[in-house]
Protein backbone atom coordinates (compact mmCIF):
# COMPACT_ATOMS: atom_id res chain seq x y z
CA UNK A 1 0.00 0.00 0.00
CA UNK A 2 2.48 2.59 1.23
CA UNK A 3 4.44 1.88 -2.43
CA UNK A 4 1.44 2.61 -4.48
CA UNK A 5 1.09 6.10 -2.83
CA UNK A 6 4.55 6.50 -2.95
CA UNK A 7 4.31 5.82 -6.84
CA UNK A 8 1.43 7.92 -7.08
CA UNK A 9 2.58 10.56 -5.03
CA UNK A 10 5.66 10.19 -7.85
CA UNK A 11 3.77 9.95 -10.57
CA UNK A 12 1.80 13.28 -9.95
CA UNK A 13 5.19 15.38 -9.24
CA UNK A 14 6.23 14.57 -12.36
CA UNK A 15 3.02 15.27 -14.30
CA UNK A 16 3.00 18.54 -12.44
CA UNK A 17 6.64 19.52 -13.10
CA UNK A 18 6.17 18.44 -16.86
CA UNK A 19 3.23 20.57 -16.75
CA UNK A 20 4.50 23.66 -15.14
CA UNK A 21 7.81 23.18 -17.56
CA UNK A 22 4.96 24.34 -20.50
CA UNK A 23 4.30 27.95 -19.75
CA UNK A 24 7.59 28.61 -18.66
CA UNK A 25 9.15 27.33 -22.26
CA UNK A 26 5.88 30.14 -23.31
CA UNK A 27 7.39 32.60 -21.04
CA UNK A 28 10.63 32.17 -22.61
CA UNK A 29 9.62 31.98 -25.96
CA UNK A 30 7.45 35.36 -25.68
CA UNK A 31 10.62 37.16 -23.59
CA UNK A 32 12.76 36.08 -26.64
CA UNK A 33 10.25 37.42 -29.19
CA UNK A 34 9.63 40.72 -27.62
CA UNK A 35 13.18 41.33 -27.96
CA UNK A 36 13.10 40.10 -31.86
CA UNK A 37 10.46 42.71 -32.11
CA UNK A 38 12.81 45.17 -30.83
CA UNK A 39 14.85 45.08 -33.54
CA UNK A 40 13.21 45.73 -37.21
CA UNK A 41 16.62 43.45 -38.52
CA UNK A 42 16.10 40.49 -36.31
CA UNK A 43 12.38 40.21 -37.66
CA UNK A 44 12.70 37.19 -39.91
CA UNK A 45 14.29 35.24 -36.98
CA UNK A 46 11.65 32.88 -35.33
CA UNK A 47 12.06 30.93 -32.24
CA UNK A 48 11.03 28.07 -30.91
CA UNK A 49 11.54 26.76 -27.24
CA UNK A 50 11.35 23.52 -25.73
CA UNK A 51 12.25 22.23 -22.29
CA UNK A 52 14.31 25.39 -22.05
CA UNK A 53 16.60 25.03 -24.72
CA UNK A 54 15.51 27.75 -27.51
CA UNK A 55 15.59 27.49 -31.21
CA UNK A 56 16.15 30.32 -33.10
CA UNK A 57 16.14 29.90 -36.97
CA UNK A 58 15.31 32.66 -40.32
CA UNK A 59 17.26 34.03 -42.54
CA UNK A 60 18.92 37.65 -41.85
CA UNK A 61 19.99 40.04 -43.95
CA UNK A 62 23.78 40.08 -43.20
CA UNK A 63 26.57 38.64 -41.16
CA UNK A 64 26.37 41.74 -38.53
CA UNK A 65 22.56 41.08 -37.88
CA UNK A 66 23.72 37.31 -37.40
CA UNK A 67 26.35 38.60 -34.60
CA UNK A 68 23.25 39.49 -32.78
CA UNK A 69 21.47 36.35 -32.90
CA UNK A 70 23.01 35.15 -29.66
CA UNK A 71 21.95 38.44 -27.68
CA UNK A 72 18.42 37.35 -28.14
CA UNK A 73 18.44 34.46 -25.54
CA UNK A 74 21.79 35.55 -23.56
CA UNK A 75 20.28 37.10 -20.73
CA UNK A 76 16.52 35.16 -20.59
CA UNK A 77 15.81 33.92 -18.03
CA UNK A 78 15.16 30.01 -17.70
CA UNK A 79 17.14 29.39 -20.97
CA UNK A 80 19.08 26.18 -20.49
CA UNK A 81 20.87 26.50 -24.13
CA UNK A 82 20.45 28.02 -27.34
CA UNK A 83 20.99 26.45 -31.09
CA UNK A 84 21.11 29.11 -33.41
CA UNK A 85 19.66 27.65 -37.32
CA UNK A 86 19.78 30.98 -38.59
CA UNK A 87 21.29 31.72 -41.42
CA UNK A 88 22.59 34.88 -43.75
CA UNK A 89 20.59 35.37 -46.87
CA UNK A 90 22.79 34.57 -49.86
CA UNK A 91 23.37 37.69 -51.74
CA UNK A 92 21.78 38.18 -55.23
CA UNK A 93 23.64 37.03 -58.04
CA UNK A 94 25.24 39.64 -59.94
CA UNK A 95 23.28 40.83 -62.90
CA UNK A 96 24.59 40.09 -66.41
CA UNK A 97 27.43 42.26 -67.62
CA UNK A 98 25.77 44.15 -70.60
CA UNK A 99 26.41 42.86 -74.70
CA UNK A 100 29.48 44.77 -75.47
CA UNK A 101 29.49 45.35 -79.36
CA UNK A 102 32.41 45.97 -81.12
CA UNK A 103 33.05 49.60 -81.88
CA UNK A 104 32.95 50.67 -85.48
CA UNK A 105 36.53 50.92 -86.49
CA UNK A 106 37.57 47.62 -85.74
CA UNK A 107 34.56 46.55 -86.65
CA UNK A 108 34.30 47.73 -90.03
CA UNK A 109 37.97 46.20 -90.24
CA UNK A 110 36.22 42.73 -89.58
CA UNK A 111 33.62 43.04 -91.54
CA UNK A 112 35.55 43.73 -94.71
CA UNK A 113 37.58 40.44 -93.42
CA UNK A 114 34.21 38.41 -93.39
CA UNK A 115 33.04 39.40 -96.82
CA UNK A 116 35.88 39.59 -98.73
CA UNK A 117 34.77 35.63 -100.76
CA UNK A 118 31.35 37.32 -101.18
CA UNK A 119 31.44 39.61 -103.81
CA UNK A 120 27.68 39.79 -104.61
CA UNK A 121 26.93 41.80 -101.08
CA UNK A 122 27.74 44.99 -99.68
CA UNK A 123 27.86 46.46 -96.30
CA UNK A 124 28.21 49.02 -94.16
CA UNK A 125 28.78 49.90 -90.42
CA UNK A 126 27.48 51.89 -88.14
CA UNK A 127 26.76 51.93 -84.46
CA UNK A 128 27.47 48.62 -84.28
CA UNK A 129 25.19 47.76 -87.05
CA UNK A 130 25.70 45.59 -90.04
CA UNK A 131 23.78 46.67 -92.50
CA UNK A 132 23.85 44.25 -95.37
CA UNK A 133 22.71 44.78 -99.10
CA UNK A 134 22.63 42.95 -102.40
CA UNK A 135 21.74 39.41 -103.56
CA UNK A 136 23.06 36.17 -102.19
CA UNK A 137 22.35 32.55 -102.49
CA UNK A 138 20.37 31.14 -99.04
CA UNK A 139 23.64 29.03 -98.00
CA UNK A 140 25.87 31.60 -98.21
CA UNK A 141 24.13 34.04 -96.51
CA UNK A 142 23.94 31.46 -93.66
CA UNK A 143 27.45 31.59 -93.81
CA UNK A 144 27.99 35.10 -93.75
CA UNK A 145 25.52 35.56 -90.94
CA UNK A 146 27.47 32.87 -89.04
CA UNK A 147 30.48 34.87 -89.53
CA UNK A 148 29.10 38.15 -88.94
CA UNK A 149 27.22 37.17 -85.74
CA UNK A 150 30.61 36.02 -84.59
CA UNK A 151 32.16 40.17 -84.42
CA UNK A 152 30.07 41.19 -81.51
CA UNK A 153 27.85 43.46 -83.56
CA UNK A 154 25.01 45.21 -82.10
CA UNK A 155 22.75 43.82 -84.85
CA UNK A 156 22.90 42.58 -88.92
CA UNK A 157 20.37 43.65 -90.76
CA UNK A 158 19.67 42.12 -93.74
CA UNK A 159 16.14 43.52 -94.10
CA UNK A 160 17.30 45.02 -97.59
CA UNK A 161 19.05 42.25 -99.00
CA UNK A 162 17.25 39.42 -101.76
CA UNK A 163 17.82 36.29 -100.84
CA UNK A 164 18.54 33.86 -104.28
CA UNK B 1 11.08 39.06 -72.88
CA UNK B 2 9.39 38.81 -76.36
CA UNK B 3 12.10 37.50 -78.31
CA UNK B 4 13.24 35.25 -75.34
CA UNK B 5 9.72 33.62 -75.86
CA UNK B 6 10.33 33.78 -79.51
CA UNK B 7 13.09 32.29 -79.49
CA UNK B 8 12.57 30.31 -76.50
CA UNK B 9 13.01 26.84 -78.67
CA UNK B 10 16.75 27.51 -79.80
CA UNK B 11 17.80 28.66 -76.24
CA UNK B 12 15.94 25.58 -74.68
CA UNK B 13 17.92 23.47 -77.88
CA UNK B 14 21.74 25.34 -76.61
CA UNK B 15 20.82 24.60 -73.19
CA UNK B 16 19.96 20.48 -73.85
CA UNK B 17 22.80 20.92 -76.08
CA UNK B 18 25.16 21.34 -73.37
CA UNK B 19 26.32 24.87 -74.93
CA UNK B 20 29.45 25.87 -72.27
CA UNK B 21 29.64 29.66 -70.86
CA UNK B 22 25.80 30.31 -72.29
CA UNK B 23 24.58 33.79 -72.09
CA UNK B 24 21.13 34.98 -73.46
CA UNK B 25 20.72 38.38 -73.25
CA UNK B 26 17.98 41.08 -74.52
CA UNK B 27 19.57 44.43 -75.15
CA UNK B 28 17.45 47.29 -77.18
CA UNK B 29 15.18 44.43 -78.70
CA UNK B 30 17.96 42.73 -79.70
CA UNK B 31 18.96 38.81 -78.57
CA UNK B 32 22.53 37.84 -77.40
CA UNK B 33 23.09 34.30 -77.48
CA UNK B 34 26.74 33.57 -76.95
CA UNK B 35 28.31 30.40 -75.54
CA UNK B 36 30.91 27.38 -76.79
CA UNK B 37 29.13 24.62 -78.60
CA UNK B 38 31.29 21.02 -77.56
CA UNK B 39 30.80 19.74 -81.41
CA UNK B 40 30.46 21.34 -84.81
CA UNK B 41 27.11 19.51 -85.64
CA UNK B 42 25.78 21.14 -82.24
CA UNK B 43 26.28 24.80 -83.63
CA UNK B 44 24.27 23.50 -86.74
CA UNK B 45 21.53 21.97 -85.08
CA UNK B 46 21.18 25.81 -83.80
CA UNK B 47 21.68 27.23 -86.73
CA UNK B 48 18.67 25.47 -88.09
CA UNK B 49 16.43 25.97 -85.12
CA UNK B 50 17.78 29.65 -85.47
CA UNK B 51 16.46 29.39 -89.71
CA UNK B 52 13.15 27.53 -88.40
CA UNK B 53 11.96 30.56 -86.30
CA UNK B 54 13.39 33.46 -88.45
CA UNK B 55 13.38 32.35 -92.43
CA UNK B 56 16.77 33.37 -93.78
CA UNK B 57 18.05 35.29 -91.24
CA UNK B 58 16.80 38.71 -91.92
CA UNK B 59 14.46 39.94 -88.80
CA UNK B 60 17.80 40.93 -87.38
CA UNK B 61 16.69 40.74 -83.83
CA UNK B 62 19.25 37.77 -83.07
CA UNK B 63 22.79 37.71 -82.72
CA UNK B 64 23.45 33.96 -82.68
CA UNK B 65 27.40 33.50 -81.51
CA UNK B 66 28.30 29.93 -80.80
CA UNK B 67 31.91 29.03 -81.93
CA UNK B 68 32.76 25.30 -81.81
CA UNK B 69 35.07 24.15 -78.89
CA UNK B 70 38.77 23.81 -79.45
CA UNK B 71 40.75 21.43 -77.44
CA UNK B 72 43.83 22.90 -76.16
CA UNK B 73 45.46 19.62 -77.30
CA UNK B 74 44.66 20.64 -81.15
CA UNK B 75 47.41 21.16 -83.32
CA UNK B 76 46.17 20.13 -87.14
CA UNK B 77 43.50 21.56 -88.77
CA UNK B 78 41.83 21.36 -92.26
CA UNK B 79 41.54 23.89 -95.07
CA UNK B 80 37.42 24.01 -94.96
CA UNK B 81 37.09 26.43 -98.10
CA UNK B 82 34.59 25.98 -101.07
CA UNK B 83 36.97 24.59 -103.21
CA UNK B 84 39.67 27.29 -103.84
CA UNK B 85 43.37 28.04 -102.18
CA UNK B 86 43.58 29.85 -98.90
CA UNK B 87 45.24 32.72 -98.05
CA UNK B 88 47.74 32.86 -94.89
CA UNK B 89 48.93 36.40 -94.24
CA UNK B 90 51.68 38.57 -92.48
CA UNK B 91 48.91 39.89 -90.14
CA UNK B 92 45.48 39.19 -88.66
CA UNK B 93 43.54 40.88 -91.44
CA UNK B 94 42.72 40.63 -95.39
CA UNK B 95 44.93 43.88 -95.72
CA UNK B 96 47.64 42.26 -95.10
CA UNK B 97 50.05 41.09 -97.64
CA UNK B 98 49.41 37.21 -98.79
CA UNK B 99 52.75 35.16 -97.49
CA UNK B 100 51.61 31.97 -98.73
CA UNK B 101 48.37 29.61 -99.39
CA UNK B 102 46.88 26.57 -98.15
CA UNK B 103 45.31 24.33 -100.40
CA UNK B 104 41.33 22.81 -100.67
CA UNK B 105 41.56 20.02 -98.00
CA UNK B 106 45.08 20.69 -97.01
CA UNK B 107 45.81 19.84 -93.28
CA UNK B 108 47.95 22.35 -91.57
CA UNK B 109 49.31 22.97 -88.69
CA UNK B 110 47.23 25.51 -85.93
CA UNK B 111 49.91 27.40 -83.49
CA UNK B 112 47.83 30.30 -82.13
CA UNK B 113 44.44 31.09 -81.89
CA UNK B 114 44.38 34.05 -79.84
CA UNK B 115 42.49 35.93 -82.54
CA UNK B 116 38.80 34.79 -82.80
CA UNK B 117 38.71 35.39 -86.43
CA UNK B 118 42.27 34.61 -87.58
CA UNK B 119 44.59 32.10 -86.11
CA UNK B 120 48.47 31.82 -86.83
CA UNK B 121 49.00 28.86 -88.64
CA UNK B 122 52.06 26.82 -90.72
CA UNK B 123 52.01 24.86 -93.67
CA UNK B 124 53.82 21.91 -94.39
CA UNK B 125 56.23 24.15 -96.64
CA UNK B 126 57.18 26.04 -93.69
CA UNK B 127 55.01 28.53 -94.45
CA UNK B 128 53.64 30.93 -91.03
CA UNK B 129 51.20 33.62 -91.54
CA UNK B 130 47.77 34.13 -90.31
CA UNK B 131 44.39 32.65 -91.86
CA UNK B 132 40.47 32.95 -91.42
CA UNK B 133 39.14 30.76 -88.67
CA UNK B 134 36.21 30.46 -90.60
CA UNK B 135 37.83 28.08 -92.82
CA UNK B 136 39.83 25.68 -90.81
CA UNK B 137 38.10 22.89 -89.15
CA UNK B 138 39.80 21.47 -86.04
CA UNK B 139 41.08 17.92 -86.89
Amino acid sequence: MKLTKLLMAIAIVTTVSFVSCKPKDDDIKAAIEAKIKADADLAPVSVDVKDGIATLSGQVKDDATKAKVPTLTADVKGVKSTTDNTSVTPPPPPPPAPVAITADDPLTKSVTDATKDYPTVKTTVKDGVIAVTGTIAPDKWKKLKMSLDGLHPKKVDGSALTIK
Amino acid sequence: MALQDKYKELTDAATAAGISDLQVREQDSVLYIDGTAPTGTVKDQLWDIYGKIDPNFLTGDLVLNVNVSVGADVTKVKVTTDNSNLNIRKGPGTDQPIVGKAGHGEIITLLNKSNEQWWLVRTDDMEEGYAYAQYLSPQ
